[in-house]
Order: C-alpha cells, then structure tokens, then sequence
C-alpha cells in the first residue's frame, strides 16, 4: 500500500462506438466520447461527490474505476490496481451499490444473500460477524433479514444493498445514486449511516447523484463532470463562487405594512408578496451597506440573506459547457 | 481449503486513516490469495457456493419442489408417449423400432436435461446484460460464467434427466442386442459427453448474445431443437442436415454415433467405426471454442458498455 492516493486517474477516456442504420445495409459509425480525458486522485478517508448531468460520464467513470468496463485510453488505479486487468482482485478491495439495481439476490432473504457474500469474499467469520451487527443496528435491518429481497421497500432494499457492499470491508465504497427514489426519512438515514461509516473507519466513499442535498451533507469536495470532462473538482463552497458573473444572493425584507417595491442602489426587487420583498444583489457585494441602507429607510420587521441556490449554480456551469 | 482465517491474525499496518484522523481499523490483507488459484478453480468455487445457496432455499418449501419436479418429469414423459402412441400404428420408424428409438430418446433427453440442470441459465445473458444485472456481477470476486450458470439454479430441472434415464433403462432391458464391455461402457459415457456438448453449445450461444443482443431462441433452437431431433434416427434426416451436426455443431455425437454403435447399426455418411468413442473428446473441443468466444464476448461488453 503507501501512497496516499487511493484512487488515480490520468487522462482516462472512453469512447463508444455508436452504430446507427442510416440505409437498408449501410452502417454509420460515430464515435462517442463519454470520458473525454478525466484526472484526479482521491485520498484515503475522502468523501468526494462525483456529479453532473444525465450522460456527462458519471457512470461511466464509476463503471471503470469498478472494473466493469475497460478504459479506452489514460491511466487508472484503485488500490494500486488496475480495475479492468485484475477485476476479481480489485473486487475484493470495493464495496459498490448501484442505486438502480440491487446486487442481492432477488428471491432470496436478505441474511442468505449476506451468507452467501461472506463465503464468495472469504471473510473470516469473526469479521463478517462484527460487521453485520454494525450494519445491522445502524440500518436498521434487523426486521429485514428473513424477508426476500423483492419484498423490500425501495428505502429498505438500498439500506441492505449498502450493508452488502460493506461486509467485506472495502477501501473503498462507491455509490451511484445511493438516494435515488428514496423518502425523506430513508435519505437521512442513508446519509447519517455513511457520516459515521466515514468517521469511524476511514472508509473512502466517492458517490454520483443528482440530490444536492447529498452533496451538501455528506462531501467535503465535489467534482463536476460535464460532457466527459471535468468542470471542477474542490471544496463545495468554492462551487458558490464558481457561479458569480451570473450568481446572486437574495435579502428577505419583511416590512411592517406592504409598501411600494424597495429602491435602493446595487439591488432589484425580484419578488413581493404583501409585506415580504426579495431582493437580488450581486454574490460578490458585502450585505452590510445595503441591510443599513434599507433598515434606514423602511420600517423593518427582519430580514435574511440567502445564498445562491447550488442547483442554479450547477445549472448555470452546465449551460456555460454547452456554449 | 485453507480458508481466510489464518489471514486474520496477520493484521495489516492499518488504514492511514482519514484526513481528519478519524480512527484506524486493520486491513485485511486479501490479495495474496486470488492470483495463485485458477480462474477455473475459482469460478468451480464460486459455483458451488451460489448452487448451494439455491438449493437450500429450494428445499425450504419441499413440497414445492417434489410437485414442480414430478410435474417436470411428467410433462416432458408426454413426449415420448407420444412416440409410443405413433409406434401403435407403426411397427418401425425410419428402419428403427420403439426400443431402438427409445434408446435414442432416452440419452438426448438425459444429456439436455443435465446440461440444462447445470447450464442452462446462461441463456438470460441477453436479459442481464439489458436489465443491467451482469454489471453487479462484474464487481464479485466470481467468474461471470460461472455466476450466471448458478444464478436461480432450478434444482427441479432433475425431473428432466430422470424421466431421460427411465426410458433410457427401459430401451436398454428391451433392446436386442449382445452387450458387451464396450457397449455397456458406452452408454453412461454418451450421457455425460453428450451433457457436456450440449454445454458447450449453451455457453456458445450465451457468447453470441453479447453479439445478438436477445439470441436466446438462437441457442435454444440448437439445445431443444437439436434434442427434438436427436430423438429420432438419422435415418430420416436429409444427408446435409447429418453433415452439418457432424461436423460444425456436433451434435452427431451426443447419442446417434454411439448409439448406432450400441444398436451395431451402420453410420451415417460412412463414418468410421471408432467415432462411437470420441465423444468425450468433442466435447472438449468444442468447449475450447464456446469459451474463447464466451471470454471474447465478455471483453466486448467491457469495452462498449452496451
């Protein structure tokens, strides 16, 4: 082992080729660059989110770095292993859970599929033993595991896919949409469980979806990936500034009676609605001259200042990749 | 089997924990034991574990099973008894008589149902590979063949080999022939190379569904259909017919050849005498392709993603 890095990537690529009929026998043959040269590292212990539009090569990098599929070009190590030559040793290594599918068996409940798990990766019994028990009492699964898995519930399912992926203990734990579909409740439960699988043994997680909240929660960096390429990879507050040019924060006013809109200087009202007033201000301006301006001249009851919405901001860099 | 325990106690120099020097846990070091096994070994391994999982849960409703498994055996009896009722008409088919056939019968019957008992669930590879399930194969520490052979192993597909060696039994306390060492030998030998042919052209075209998408009737047209055909003599087959499942897909030589031998009855196409015994060794052979293109097919899903 050494090194830090658990993950490499330099310049990775992975091209499709697409066929498409164009006559009765003649083949068009377009080539389809889902991975267009990605490079990161990812350190042990990180949680990273891995996110961007449909088709932007999220699973695709997630599908070579589990050794599924084989990289047209660049270089890839998960653990000092190459995923796509030496797949059933870097299995060892993985835990991933795809949040369409299940990796449990069907038909069968869930403590079978689990028993079966421990005897496929050699897990000493001891081990298999105290993992279970942690997932199984932070999960939640105690009630679950003689149920078969198509019985489950969609929150229940993924909670007992997650717990699947972690008998083994991997280094690593790779999650595609791990919140897909799921309630509230499941979602925070999903989330506080990989908090603390984190914290408590250094798990490296690195998880692709479309629920910022996720993100928000749960990773200390995010990296966006747009058309094959990475856009940014950093701490998820730096993504805010990412935005400006087109980023704006908002101040609630509420007043004590309505009032005709708000003119101040450096701020539009965007919204009234009665005695409430929003109004847009540049992310990159100081708050405080424009609060004591509008305190100064409104009667005010209170106010707040909201940040950009990181939706509109990845929205915005996403549309900027178009252009 | 030297299993992972004694691995435990050498515990590893512990994860560097994280960034935010969140406690360590010892790493259990696990490579040291894949690369020295054989993928074959490893995929025979995994196989049995994923069969014995199955089996287990089948036999928690036995009832279930004996019903669905007489049930199997039953159905597929109407088959030759529609043979028997043709035979009440007739006394011979294509120059063959009811034990004659019955042998022939009996052995394709038994060969398809044990290759289907143990392999006969690759032909969902088109399924997998569309519903997405062969990628949550493609991260277990388990040969893809081997997991999608045992995946849903329906143990109740032994109705078929049974209801295969009845017949075969009773063709053989009917047939009219001198036993001898070679002959007596013959006739498991033919049961088990054939099971092993009709393998190797499941695993073949679980290959071509990479290609072909859902080819699954591809595969079963050679598998049911060449066993439909196998219960009759060659007699009445078309000599190109006889050419092509002699020498491109061989099916010739799950039960005709040996079986003419066993009946002392001259080979189609003016075969020699010895290729009664060869069909252990066709296997193999055509084993050797069915994998190549199995592992061929696997590395283009693995390439294109499809």
């Amino acid at each position: 082992m050494g090194g830090d890095a658990l993950i490499e990537l330099e310049g990775v690529e992975k091209v499709f080729d697409v066929r498409r009929r164009t006559g009765l026998m003649r083949r068009e043959k377009r080539q389809v660059r889902a991975v267009d040269g990605i490079s990161f590292e990812v350190a042990r212990g990180e949680v990273v989110g891995y996110i961007g539009p449909n088709g932007a090569g999220k699973s695709t990098t997630i599908k070579m770095l589990t050794g599924i599929l084989t990289p047209s070009g660049g270089r890839l190590r998960v653990a000092g292993i190459d995923p796509a030559r030496e797949r059933m040793r870097l299995a060892h290594r993985i835990g991933v859970v795809f949040g369409q599918r299940t990796t449990l068996w069907w038909d069968l409940p869930l403590k079978d599929s689990y028993g079966l798990m421990r005897r496929m990766y050699r897990i000493p019994r001891a081990r298999f033993e105290e993992n279970l028990e942690r997932c199984v009492d932070r999960l939640d699964l105690a009630e679950l595991l003689d149920v078969p898995v198509r019985q489950l519930s969609l929150g229940q399912r993924m909670r007992g896919d997650i717990a699947a992926a972690l008998l083994h203990d991997p280094d690593v734990l790779y999650l595609d949409e791990p919140t897909i579909g799921l309630d509230v409740v499941s979602k925070a439960k999903v989330r506080a469980f990989l908090r603390q699988l984190n914290a408590e043994l250094g798990t490296t997680v690195l998880l692709t979806t479309h629920d910022l909240q996720d993100i928000e929660q749960l990773c200390e960096r995010v990296m966006v990936i747009d058309q094959g390429r990475l856009m940014y990879d950093g701490a998820l507050a730096g993504l805010h500034s990412m935005g400006e040019g087109g980023g704006e924060r908002t101040l609630v006013v509420d007043l004590e009676r309505e009032l005709p809109e708000i003119s101040v200087e450096g701020a539009r009202v965007v919204k009234v609605d009665g005695p409430r007033q929003w109004l847009a201000f540049p992310a990159g301006a100081s708050a405080a001259p424009l609060v004591a301006e509008v305190a100064a001249r409104y009667p005010l009851l209170d106010l707040s200042v909201r940040e950009p919405d990181i939706e509109d901001v990845i929205a915005r860099m996403y549309e900027r990749g178009q252009g | 089997m030297a299993e992972a325990e004694a691995v435990e106690s050498a515990v590893a120099p512990a994860r560097s924990g994280g960034p935010k020097g969140a406690p360590v846990l010892p790493v259990l070091p696990v490579p040291p034991l894949v690369p020295v096994r054989i993928r074959a070994v490893e995929g025979l391994r995994g196989y049995g574990l994923i069969v014995a999982m199955w089996v287990r849960s089948t036999m928690a409703y036995r009832t279930s099973f004996f019903l669905s498994t007489f049930g199997n055996a039953a159905i597929t009896l109407l088959d030759f008894v529609a043979i028997w009722i043709m035979f009440s008409h007739v006394d011979v088919l294509g120059g063959f008589t009811l034990p004659e056939i019955a042998l022939l019968y009996g052995s394709s019957s038994a060969s398809l149902g044990l290759a289907d008992l143990l392999l006969g669930n690759t032909d969902r590879i088109g399924v997998r590979i569309r519903d997405g399930s062969l990628d949550t194969m493609l991260v277990r520490p388990v040969p893809v063949l081997a997991q999608v052979a045992a995946d849903r192993f329906a143990l109740r597909r032994v109705g078929r080999i049974g209801q295969g060696l009845a017949v075969l039994v009773w063709a053989v306390s009917q047939l009219d022939v001198e036993w001898t060492a070679g002959k007596v030998l013959l006739v498991p030998v033919m049961v088990l190379a054939g099971a092993a042919i009709f393998g190797a052209v499941m695993v073949a075209g679980a290959a071509f569904q990479f290609v072909a998408g859902d080819a699954a009737e591809v595969q079963n047209s050679f598998t049911y259909g060449g066993n439909t055909m196998l219960q009759y003599p060659p007699t009445v087959f078309a000599k190109d017919l006889l050419r092509g499942v002699t020498f491109i897909v061989p099916l010739a030589f799950v039960n005709w050849l040996p079986a003419l031998y066993v009946l002392g009855r001259p080979y189609p196409l003016g075969l020699p005498g010895w290729v009664a015994f060869v069909s252990p060794l066709v296997a193999v052979a055509v084993f050797v392709p069915a994998s190549l293109a199995w592992r061929a097919g696997l590395r283009s899903y693995r390439s294109t993603g499809s």
